[in-house]
Parts: C-alpha cells; structure tokens; sequence
C-alpha cells in the first residue's frame, strides 16, 4: 500500500502529467483510428455474414444448404471463442501478409478485425431477428424480391438497432486495441504497458485508464444518441 | 375472378403432420366481397395466404383468372403479388418510414419514377381519408389510421384483389365500421375483388356478398351471405350466424318430443305472434329454448328452437302450420344432424 501511495507521489503526478502532455495525444490519436478503421472494416465484413446467417437461415428468406450454415456457424464460434491475445498471436503470419509487419498500430488492425467481424456478425444476426417476421411477410406479399427485402425492409427496420449494437462493437473493440499495446499495437494500450508494467508509473497506467473510459463514454453517448434519434418508432 | 379447386395443404410439425386444408373448392367472382369465417384454428390464414402463394399448397391449384398460379416462376409470382394485395391484422407497416414512403414502397419494388410513385401516394392518402399524414410516421398514428395507410399501401400498384387478413380484429368497433365503410366504398369505386377472412360474423354481416364458412380445414358452408344467414344448415355456421343457440340445443338434448328450428326472414315476419297462434289455432303448445334475432344487411332475421311435444302427427301439424305463414324457413333438427352425417 505504502509503495501504491509512492506512486503518486508529487513528484510522480508531474512526471505523470509530462507524459501525458507529450505521449497521449499521438497515442489516443493511434487508438482512435485503429479503433475507427477496425471497427469500419469489421462491419464490412460483419454486416453481410450477419445478414446471411438470417437470410440463410432454414426459416429464413432464402435458405441456403444446412452444411453451408453449419460451417458458417462453427467458424464464427470459433473465432469468438480464441481469447484475443492469443488470436493476435494465431494471425500474426496473415498480418505479414497483409501490412509487411505484425508490429505497430497498422498492423494490429488486423488481428482487431479478425477478432471482431464474427462479433459484429452476431450482433447483425440479433438485430435483424428482432424485427417482426410480419414485416417480412408483408413485403414478399408486396413482390418483394430477396435483395429488396433486405435491403428495403430488414436493413431500413433495423436502423436504431444495429445503431445500438455498433456502438456495443466499437466500445469492445477499443478495449482490444488497448489490449493489443500489450502485443506490438500502439496507442494508449502501449503507453498505459509501457509506463505501469514495464516501470511502475502507475500514475500514468491511470492517466490512460482514465482517458480510455472517457473515450467509451464519449462513443456510448453518442452511439446512443444517434440511435434513440433514428428510431422513428419513439412518439415525439 | 379466383377459383381454388380441391386446395390442401398439410404442415409437419413435432406432433406429426397437420392437414390445415382439405379439398377446399371456392370461387370468387369480380366484384365480389367474399367473406371466409372460421374459427381460429379454421385454416382461415392459411387459405388466404395459399391465394397469393406465401403458402404452397400441398395439392390442387388456385386459378386466377384461370391462370394457375402454382406453376408460375419467382418473376411472374412477384408480379401477381402486385395485382393481390393484402392487408394484415397487425398493419404491418415499416415503422420506420414515413406514411407517404410506406404506401410508395410497392412501387418502388417495380422502379416507378419518384414523382410518379409520390403522386400516386398522395392520390392515396386522399382516397383513405389521411392527406395530412404524409411525413407522418406510423407509431404517430391510431391503429385505424395505421391500417388506412395499410390499405393505400395495398391499393398503390393498382391491384385487382385486395387479401384482408383479419384486418379489424386488432380495432375497437367504430374502428372497424370505418375501416368496412371505406373498403366497401373502394370496393364499389373500383370492382376490386375483396376477399375478407375474418373470425366476426359482424364483418361478414356488414360487407359481404358472399361468405364461405371454415371448418378444421374445410369448407362447410358456402353461398350468398343471405342465403347462408337464413338458413344456416351446418353446425358450424349456426354456431357462427347465432351463438347464443348453440347453447340451446345442447340443453334441449333431454326433452321429449322434436326439435324445430325456425329462420324468419325479414320484420314483417315480427308481425304475427307466429308461436302463439299455433297454440291457439292447432292446441300444439311449443316449448321454446332459444330465440334470438339479426341483421345481415339490411334485413332482418329471427331464429328460434322450439320444441314439439308429441308424436309424429303433431309434428307434421306443427310443420305445416309453420310452413303455411310467410317469410319463414322450418327445419328438423334431426334432419340437420342426418345432413351433417352425410
């Protein structure tokens, strides 16, 4: 307890607070466009598994073969179930691949986004379920083909939704990019090691906890926000 | 015009394999207000929605217009989906698109120019009584007018049969007057063909001209919605047309002597004290067990069950007595029962 109160210290809060002024605002402006850009790429690939795992499904609108949804399913458990830290490890060969190098915070976009597409697929999945097989019904009664279904009914209808479960995947993903500091990955994931584990300045592991819960509080705020205004159901 | 000939269709579900239609034979004319009651559990959702094919029959064909709709391909079934519209219990509106964006949805199916698919909603709008509602969104709405924007929905791609799906049960009853008022009036601005399922016999009462009667899958009853009212020969149908007299003839069960079922037809039939005179006139004193009355239309019917005491000869002097006076239909119930066997 004593060496926990040394930490902080005077003369610690102001070695602190010099990181801070010259080391976080490049590594929050790393944690942001790799949270960002994963987060994007994520939902590129997420949004489509997401859509298929409904569609596709033996009630679904276009079924497809039960094998095929099999696999789909057994590789998404898979993927989700690796802990992270580990994933970052297992794609370190495409990472290479890919950027040319598995250090840095480029290139930990791609163990982040191998880590959260199946995540976000799952939640397209839920959010498209949730809407009113009726509403369904309704435009096949209308001529409705597959694509404009989906793309003029389920997608449209679960605007707020899917609002409300990105907000939920960019906020985890923040939390892996964090993680991925431990990894290579930079931003303030990388400062909060850097300075906490590797030298006890556990003034600034705190500084950079702080920052990143602000950061959460600021993405859950307005992904909130964007989803209660979206949501044309709400009585104004 | 519809014809659904020798219509099955049978579900597996974890309990085995469940007929929902047997060998239903129906034809709708154009024009018409054709009413399908049942039930729940009738077939009544599963019959309608084997006329647009959302349901595959298991066997026979739906013929629209002759054309059988079952051997069409994804294409021409999408574009039959246009001239068969329907409308759901639940409104089943896009709740997060505008009214005016939701009656323009089937047009936009089909790739209608924006300013034409708009003028064409609020031509809509007009017609189901909402022209202010257009930028409005539906969960702003009352149910009735949820459904009247359901309904210009329907009516956009200008089709030729409108599906009503038990479309006011989810509405109280001035609700639903409203609702009947203004498909009857569509009905007769347009020669749209209405096919109204529905499980109140005031619906069917009130807009139809034709009315078939669904039971476990079958159709029991079928014709002029009239003719089915004044004399009602299936259980099913007495127990839809008057209620409150299938209640009666289960107490009757232990009576001595026959039971009668009579139908007057129409207010002057009120006139005579009918019963009483047979009484004084033949000396037979009939029991009544049930007596109830109706308007279908605008007519109205009277129903009554009574009871002969006595043989076969008071009987036939009850039945000639009853035939003799106007306006009034006499059954046998025993006769009934031997109808339904058959």
């Amino acid at each position: 307890m004593n060496q926990f109160a040394l930490a902080f210290a005077p003369d610690k809060l102001e070695e602190a607070w010099h990181v801070f002024l010259t080391e976080f605002p490049a590594g929050l402006w790393e944690t942001l466009y790799v949270t960002l850009l994963s987060t994007l790429f994520a939902i590129v690939l997420g949004l489509p598994l997401g859509i298929l795992l409904v569609t596709g499904d033996e009630k679904g609108i276009r079924p497809l073969p039960k094998p095929v949804m099999k696999v789909l399913n057994v590789v998404i458990n898979f993927l989700r179930s690796v802990p992270f830290l580990i994933l970052m490890v297992m794609v370190i060969p495409l990472t290479r691949v890919i950027v040319g190098t598995s250090i840095g915070s480029v290139a930990s976009i791609v163990p982040l986004v191998v880590a959260a597409f199946p995540f976000v697929a799952r939640l397209v999945e839920s959010s498209l379920r949730e809407l009113d097989p009726n509403i369904i019904e309704m435009a096949q009664s209308m001529g409705s083909s597959t694509m404009q279904i989906i793309f003029r009914v389920m997608l449209p209808e679960s605007v707020p939704s899917l609002v409300t479960n990105f907000t939920l995947a960019i906020t985890t993903i923040l939390g892996y990019t964090a993680m991925s500091g431990a990894m290579g990955g930079g931003g303030l994931g990388k400062i909060a090691i850097n300075y906490g584990y590797s030298r006890y300045k556990y003034a600034v592991l705190y500084l950079a906890v702080i920052v990143l819960v602000l950061l959460v509080q600021v993405f859950q705020s307005v992904g909130s926000f964007l989803a209660a205004k979206l949501d044309k159901r709400i009585k104004k | 015009m519809i014809e659904l000939r020798n219509l099955s269709k049978s579900f597996v579900t974890a309990d085995g394999p469940v007929e929902a239609l047997k060998h239903v034979n129906l034809t709708v004319n154009d024009g018409d207000i054709y009413g399908i009651i049942g039930m729940s559990g009738a077939g009544k959702s599963t019959l309608v929605r084997c006329i647009n094919m959302l349901e595959r029959p298991t066997d026979g064909t739906v013929l629209l217009d002759g054309r059988d709709l079952g051997a069409l391909d994804k294409k021409q079934m999408q574009a039959v989906r246009r001239e068969v519209t329907m409308i759901f219990q639940s409104f089943n509106l896009l709740m997060q698109s505008t009214c005016l964006q939701n009656i323009m949805f089937p047009l936009k199916l089909t790739r209608t120019p924006k300013a034409e698919a708009e003028a064409r909603a609020r031509e809509l709008l007009e017609t189901v009584g909402l022209p202010d509602k257009a930028n409005v969104y539906p969960a702003q709405l009352s149910g009735g007018q949820q459904q009247r924007i359901a309904i210009a929905r329907a009516l956009a791609t200008n089709p030729r049969v409108l599906l009503c799906d038990e479309a006011t049960s989810a509405l109280d009853p001035r609700t639903t007057q409203s609702i009947l008022e203004l498909i009857r009036q569509i009905n007769r601005d347009t020669g749209i063909t209405v096919i109204v399922i529905t499980h109140q016999m005031s619906v069917v009462q009130e807009i139809c001209n034709r009315v078939a009667i669904l039971e476990n899958g079958a159709v029991v009853e079928e014709g002029e919605v009239s003719q089915v009212f004044s004399r009602p020969k299936a259980a099913a149908t007495r127990q839809l047309v008057f209620p409150e007299m299938a209640n009666a003839e289960t107490q009757a069960g232990s009576g001595y002597g026959q039971l009668l079922r009579l139908v007057f037809e129409g207010s002057v039939t009120t006139n005579k004290p009918l019963i009483a005179s047979m009484a004084i006139e033949c000396g037979i004193a009939a029991n009544i067990l049930g007596a109830s009355t109706r308007t279908v239309g605008k007519r109205e019917y009277g129903y009554m069950l009574i009871e002969i005491p006595g043989g076969p000869d008071e009987l036939a002097r009850a039945l000639k007595y009853i035939s003799g006076a106007e306006n009034v239909a006499v059954q046998v119930e025993a006769e009934y029962r031997a109808k339904e066997g058959a």
